[in-house]
C-alpha cells in the first residue's frame, strides 16, 4: 500500500521506517540510496551533509530477525550450553528446532523444560542422542517418557526436579535480573533440603535461584521481522519467559507476518527478547 | 459397608464450591469434579498450564493440541477465558489467587500435612509438577482421595511417611467415606456414608475424628 512517503525501502512493508524524517534534512527516509548524500539539501555544511546522508543510510538497513534456514539458525550453540525448551507436553515444543540441534550437534547441555520428553521424537530424541548432561525440570515422569526413564536408572543423566512454579519464576527471575526469590512453596519438603529459608512476616519461605539459559528454542504462532510474538492458545507456556532468560532466543513460528500486522496491544513477546526466527509452516492453523 | 461412589465423592467437593471462585482441579480424580459443578454457576476453572476459564473436553473430531488441560487431555475454552504463560499461571497459584485447589493424596496428617507427590520408593521417578504450588498457594487445599489403601491402611495419618508436598495445608478431606474437616481443633467429621456410625469410621481412621 502506497503512502506519500512510501518508496524503495518499503519493500518488505516495513512502511513504519517511511514516516521517519531525517534529522537533517527533514526529508521522509525513503529518499535514501546508495547516493544519499546527493539528496540532501547542499545547503547544508558539508558536516552536517555527511551526518545526513550516514542518517539516511542507517534507516536503510532493515532489521530482520527471520533466518533463511535452520543450519543458520542454530549456528554457535556450543558445547555445555543451557538450552531451554518451551512446552507444555507437546504443546507449544518447538519440535523443528529440537530436530536441528539434534543435527547441529551440539553435547553435553543442560536442558530446562518442564517434562522429560515423550515418546520418542523431539526432546526425548534429543536424549536419546546423547546429547544431554542434565535436565531440569518439573515433572519427568510419565507414560511415555521412557527414553528419560532408561537414562534416569542406568545414571547416564543428571535430574535437577523443581516445583512447576518454581521453575517458572526462577526462569523469570533470570529473565528480569532477579538475583533470587523467596518462596513459599516447597517449604519443609525434600525440594528444599539445604536450602537457604527464611521466616517473613510469620510465613516461611526458601531461597530461590535463577536459571539462565544460553539459548531458548521456543515455539510461537505468528512473528515479524522484529522478532516480536504471539502464541497460540495454551501453547503459550513456557515460550515467554524462555525467552526472557536466555542470551540467544531462536523461535520456531507457524507464520511470519509483515510488520505492523502484529496489534501492538496483543503482542505477547515483544521482539528485544528474539533474537532469531524461523519459519516451519505448520498445520495450517 | 456402604461407600460412596467416585462420583459422589465428587458431587460432595462440587456442592461446596461456590459461585464465582477461582478453583483448579488437580489431576485424576479431581477432574471428575467439573462434571458435577452446576452450569448456572459461574466458577472459573484454572489449568495450571495457562489457561482460566477451562471449558469441557471437545466434541470428537474438535481436538486441539495446542488446547490441552495440566493432565495433557484436549479441553475447550468457555467464552470469557483467557491463556496466559507460566509465571503469570503460577503467580495465580503462589500469590494466593486461587479460592480452591482439589487435589488427590497418598496420605493426610492430622495437622493439613500433604503427600501426594512421590512414594518415596528408591527406584521411582520423582514427578512433582505444580502440586507443591497449589498445596502452598491456593487459599483452601481440598483433598479427594480413598479413605483407606488398598490393604486397609488409614491414608488419615499422625504424621507422614511419604514425602511432603506440602505442610499444614489441607482445609477438608473428601473420601469415599466421609467429609472431614481439619481444624485448629482437631478433624471433624462433616459428612459420612449412609448407615457408617462415627465409632465404625473412628475404628478404621488412623487419628482422633469429632463431630461438629
Amino acid at each position: 500500500m502506497a503512502g506519500i512517503h512510501c518508496g524503495p525501502c518499503c519493500v518488505n512493508s516495513s512502511r513504519l521506517r517511511c514516516d521517519e524524517k531525517c534529522n537533517g534534512c527533514a526529508e521522509p527516509t525513503w529518499l535514501a540510496r546508495a547516493s544519499a548524500a546527493d539528496s540532501c539539501p547542499p545547503s547544508l555544511p558539508a558536516k552536517r551533509r555527511q551526518w545526513c546522508a550516514n542518517a539516511h543510510r542507517e534507516t536503510q538497513v532493515l532489521i530482520n530477525k527471520i533466518f533463511p534456514d535452520m543450519r543458520s539458525a542454530m549456528s554457535g550453540i556450543a558445547d555445555g550450553a543451557t538450552v531451554m525448551i518451551s512446552g507444555f507436553g507437546s504443546a507449544g515444543m518447538p519440535s523443528a528446532l529440537i530436530d536441528a540441534l539434534i543435527a547441529q550437534g551440539a553435547g553435553d547441555l543442560t536442558i530446562v523444560n518442564n517434562n522429560a520428553g515423550n515418546g520418542e521424537t523431539g526432546l526425548a530424541a534429543l536424549l536419546a542422542a546423547g546429547r544431554v548432561r542434565k535436565i531440569i525440570c518439573s515433572f519427568p515422569r510419565q507414560t511415555d517418557s521412557q527414553v528419560f526413564d532408561a537414562l534416569y536408572r542406568s545414571g547416564k543423566i543428571e535430574l535437577e526436579l523443581t516445583p512447576q512454579g518454581n521453575l517458572a519464576e526462577r526462569i523469570r527471575a533470570a529473565g528480569a535480573g532477579i538475583g533470587g526469590f523467596f518462596t513459599a512453596t516447597g517449604y519443609g519438603t525434600q525440594l528444599a533440603e539445604d536450602k537457604e529459608t527464611r521466616l517473613i512476616n510469620g510465613r516461611h519461605y526458601v531461597l530461590e535461584s535463577p536459571i539462565n539459559a544460553d539459548v531458548a528454542l521456543v515455539k510461537a504462532w505468528k512473528a515479524d521481522r522484529w522478532g516480536n510474538l504471539i502464541y497460540r492458545k495454551a501453547a503459550r507456556n513456557f515460550g515467554p519467559i524462555m525467552a526472557m532468560a536466555a542470551k540467544c532466543t531462536i523461535a520456531q513460528v507457524d507464520h511470519v507476518v509483515p510488520l505492523g500486522e502484529l496489534d501492538p496491544e496483543v503482542i505477547v513477546t515483544p521482539g528485544i527478547f528474539v533474537q532469531r526466527v524461523v519459519h516451519v509452516p505448520g498445520d495450517g492453523r | 459397608m456402604k461407600r460412596f461412589t467416585r462420583d459422589e465423592i465428587a458431587q460432595h467437593v462440587a456442592r461446596d464450591i461456590p459461585e464465582g471462585c477461582y478453583v483448579n482441579l488437580g489431576i485424576g480424580l479431581p477432574t471428575l469434579v467439573a462434571n458435577h459443578l452446576e452450569a448456572s454457576k459461574d466458577i472459573f476453572l484454572h489449568s495450571e498450564n495457562g489457561i482460566l476459564g477451562m471449558g469441557p473436553a471437545p466434541a470428537p473430531g474438535e481436538e486441539d493440541g495446542d488446547l490441552i488441560n495440566a493432565g495433557k487431555q484436549p479441553v475447550t475454552l468457555l467464552t470469557g477465558g483467557a491463556y496466559f504463560h507460566q509465571a503469570d499461571s503460577f503467580a495465580m497459584m503462589r500469590g494466593g489467587h486461587l479460592d480452591i485447589c482439589v487435589m488427590g493424596a497418598f496420605q493426610v496428617s492430622r495437622t493439613g500435612d500433604l503427600a501426594n507427590w512421590h512414594t518415596g520408593a528408591p527406584d521411582a521417578i520423582p514427578a512433582v509438577g505444580g502440586a507443591m504450588d497449589l498445596a502452598t498457594g491456593a487459599k483452601r487445599v481440598f483433598v479427594m482421595m480413598e479413605h483407606q489403601t488398598k490393604t486397609g491402611k488409614s491414608k488419615i495419618v499422625d504424621r507422614c511417611t511419604y514425602p511432603l508436598t506440602g505442610m499444614g495445608c489441607v482445609a477438608r478431606i473428601y473420601t469415599d467415606l466421609a467429609v472431614i474437616d481439619i481444624t485448629s481443633d482437631g478433624l471433624i467429621v462433616r459428612d459420612m456414608a449412609p448407615g457408617l456410625t462415627l465409632k465404625e469410621l473412628q475404628s478404621i481412621t488412623g487419628v482422633p475424628l469429632q463431630t461438629a
